[in-house]
């Protein structure tokens, strides 16, 4: 076991990968010579060279393209888009094409491509540089959408998301990057994707949540302990396609349930989660279903307490729990 | 000046509803908070409801003999709680503040707002949502109350369990549907300790599939030796040294020995109580209690003799709490103080056994072909079946009157 930070488990995950396969290659601005605005792909580009580490030019459609081109050569690209914001001129590629060739090519063809942005708000990245953007592509059947909350989860689940066989999105909260350090067990291990993670056992209230809002419930959860109101809390880690059986479970298990997302409400990650639970556990829910996420406003606001106002954080989480626990 | 509101306090876990039996105040009376304004009779015991705030009664809304659902209104009173020149401001403060709190915590207004899984557990378990208490937001039942309730349930059955009253209710109900009224004869409402020993003893009957046997005892010993400690014993100690205390002993002895006795069902399981709490039965005029003396093997005749004493008064009195009526497991039942000589008690449910103790009777009986006169006693017990067999209840009985037979000046100390 090593402590590593959150974008550190990247690396050694993108490393590791590239060692094992040599199918395995990286493209995306800046990703080579500099090693990533963020620093993800630091040492790669020394260690693979520029033929396996590559940067591209300012395009993200070209990006996409490429990858989803190269995978159905039999490659295994991880492309890097640098904010996820910037995501949305390869939404076409993305859906048009990847998610649907294996459909459309009658299972002749495949694109084992993983496409990995950091998304996410809080770090006074205004506009274009905080936002969430998963609900996007979560209703586009032969897409997965992976999202990890711990370092240990971002190793395990990225090189799952390079072995696979088909177009895995993976975002990685930037907020986490370096905020979040924890033991990660240097041998080679990957997580199931579409499996949920009970991050907490409790009995009062269900939190169900996913990326950087997993932690904000852990904080409250340890708080509210003291006043005896023991939260349960999954982590999602997929959330596209989702866990239904670890949801369904989980709603169960206490009747009330607090769905969290830093992304607008409507239209949410969150609002399948609640029709799955209202589709199957009626009989056991003891209030209504409770949504806790950013506001409906186009954008997160550059302005400190404007952002404040809109990111998800401990307080409020613990304010809608208790909430919750006492209704 | 406010007018305020007071309404029926909960008086214990389980009661819902009290009946008032005395008002201690009149209208116009000047009240401080806490003193008591009126008795209330409930389930249980008879308790006072104190004033929730300082002030003028101005109108009592429920009459004497009105039983009245927790959290409704009994009378209003008028408080002084208003920013009077001459009332310090402090105390007014006081005052201010406390009446919200109480006003807060009777909010009723989820009461019946049912989740769906308070529903469904409901129907599933046959629960009358009316008798449970809820603890979420304005009195709302949530699932984990009634999981609470079932976990408890099915862990302990205790008589006060509003899950198994209900059907019993019913039966009470149903038996009085066409009443044979005639002119002079009086009418006595069911209600209070009444209402909950005819449901104990209907539920008890019902759900109990009784079997009885009893054993005669010679206690010419023991009558011997008690006779001749009595005069000096009372003069010690100031209460009477009953025969019933040597039972109790005795049967406290013989449930050590044989434990299968102190137990209860419990649906699925039985449970085998680790303490011997003995219930006696105790009666005044109208009603009957059943207070428990507490770790009945640990305590001496004497200490038994007391606990017998104290009870008994408070049952007199009326002035037993709750606290001095549960963690019963097993019921001795002194019928000989009435000259009973053979009687078939009703088990006080859940407990698996009741002993009645007969009177002790001077009758000849044969001893080595002789006729002797001896201080006999009959012992009737009467048994759960699903929990006890005639096997292991013979071998108690047997162990009792062994115990009994050999209890005099030699073997047996009181203290």
């Amino acid at each position: 076991m090593t402590v590593m930070s959150y974008i550190q488990a990247i690396t050694t995950a993108l490393r590791e990968e590239m060692i094992r396969d040599e199918k395995v290659f990286i493209l995306g601005e800046d990703v080579g010579v500099k090693g990533g605005v963020f620093r993800a792909t630091d040492g790669l580009y020394e260690e693979f060279g520029a033929e396996r580490v590559l940067d591209t030019p300012l395009a993200e459609s070209a990006i996409a393209g490429v990858g989803i081109g190269a995978a159905m050569y039999g490659m295994r690209p991880v492309a890097e888009m640098q904010f996820a914001d910037f995501i949305l001129p390869a939404v076409n590629q993305i859906i048009s094409e990847a998610a649907k060739i294996r459909y459309r090519s009658n299972n002749d063809w495949n694109v084992p491509i993983t496409i990995r942005a950091p998304y996410g708000g809080g770090v006074h990245g205004a506009l274009y540089h905080s936002q969430s953007l998963e609900s996007i592509f979560a209703n586009q059947p032969g897409l997965k959408i992976v999202m990890p909350s711990t370092p240990y989860d971002a190793k395990g689940l990225l090189k799952a998301a390079i072995r696979d066989n088909d177009p895995v999105l993976f975002f990685e909260h930037k907020r986490a990057y370096r905020l979040l350090k924890a033991d990660v067990p240097e041998e080679d291990y990957v997580l199931p994707i579409g499996k949920a993670d009970i991050k907490r056992e409790g009995t009062d209230i269900t939190i169900i949540t996913y990326g950087l809002c997993i932690h904000f419930a852990l904080q409250a959860a340890e708080k509210l302990a003291e006043e005896g109101i023991d939260a349960h809390i999954v982590d999602l880690r997929t959330v596209y396609p989702l866990d239904k059986e670890a949801i369904i479970a989980a709603a169960k298990k206490t009747g009330k349930v607090l769905l969290i997302t830093e992304d607008n409400k409507e239209g949410s990650i969150i609002g399948e989660v609640a029709a799955i639970i209202a589709e199957n556990c009626l009989f056991d829910l003891d209030a209504p279903i409770m949504r806790l996420a950013g506001p409906d406003v186009p954008a997160m606001p550059y302005s400190p307490p404007m952002e404040k106002f809109f990111m998800v954080n401990p307080d409020k989480v613990e304010k809608a729990m208790r909430e919750l626990a006492e209704f | 000046m406010a007018k305020e509101k007071i309404t029926m306090p909960q008086l214990g876990e389980s009661v819902t509803e009290g009946t008032i039996s005395t008002w201690l105040v009149e209208v116009g009376d000047k009240v401080k908070k806490y003193d008591p304004i009126a008795e209330v009779l409930t389930d249980k015991v008879n308790a006072e409801v104190p004033s929730s705030f300082t002030g003028t009664i101005q109108q009592l809304v429920a009459a004497e003999g009105d039983t009245i659902a927790v959290g409704e209104l009994m009378c209003y009173i008028e408080t002084e709680d208003g920013t009077v020149a001459d009332s310090p401001a402090i105390t007014a403060n006081n005052e201010k503040i406390e009446p919200v709190k109480e006003t807060a915590s009777v909010d009723q207004s989820m009461k019946k707002r049912y989740s769906p899984a308070v529903l469904r557990l409901a129907q599933e378990n046959d629960l009358d949502l009316l008798t449970v208490t809820g603890t979420g937001k304005g009195g709302r039942i949530t699932r984990k109350d009634i999981e609470k309730i079932l976990n408890e349930s099915s862990a302990e059955t205790i008589p006060s369990q509003p899950v198994l009253e209900e059907p019993v209710k019913h039966e009470l109900q149903t038996n009085t549907v066409a009443p044979d009224l005639h002119q002079g004869d009086i009418e006595i409402p069911v209600q209070g300790v009444r209402k909950v020993i005819a449901q104990n003893m209907v539920r008890s009957t019902q759900e109990i599939p009784h079997a009885w046997m009893t054993v005669e005892v010679d206690v010419t010993d023991l009558v011997t030796y008690r006779n001749k400690l009595k005069a000096s014993f009372k003069q010690q100690e100031g209460f009477n040294l009953t025969f019933f205390a040597f039972f109790v002993k005795a049967v406290a002895q013989g449930l050590k020995e044989y434990p299968q006795l102190n137990s209860q069902w419990a649906g699925h399981k039985i449970i085998q109580k680790k303490d011997i709490n003995l219930s006696i039965a105790v009666a005044n005029n109208q009603e009957l209690f059943v207070p428990v003396i507490k770790n009945a093997d640990e305590k001496s005749i004497k200490g038994i003799a007391k606990d017998i004493y104290v009870l008994a008064n408070k049952a007199r009195t009326g002035t037993l709490k709750a606290d001095d009526m549960k963690d019963g497991t097993f019921t001795v039942n002194n019928t000989g103080s009435f000259g009973s000589i053979h009687s078939m008690g009703v088990i006080n449910y859940p407990q698996a056994a009741i002993l009645q103790v007969e009177s002790i009777v001077k009758r000849p009986v044969i001893i080595k072909d002789m006729f002797a006169a001896r201080d006999m006693v009959n012992l009737s017990l009467s048994l759960d079946h699903r929990i006890l067999d005639g096997l292991i209840c013979g071998r108690f009985l047997a162990r009792v009157k062994e115990i009994l037979e050999n209890m005099n000046e030699a073997t047996t100390n009181i203290y």
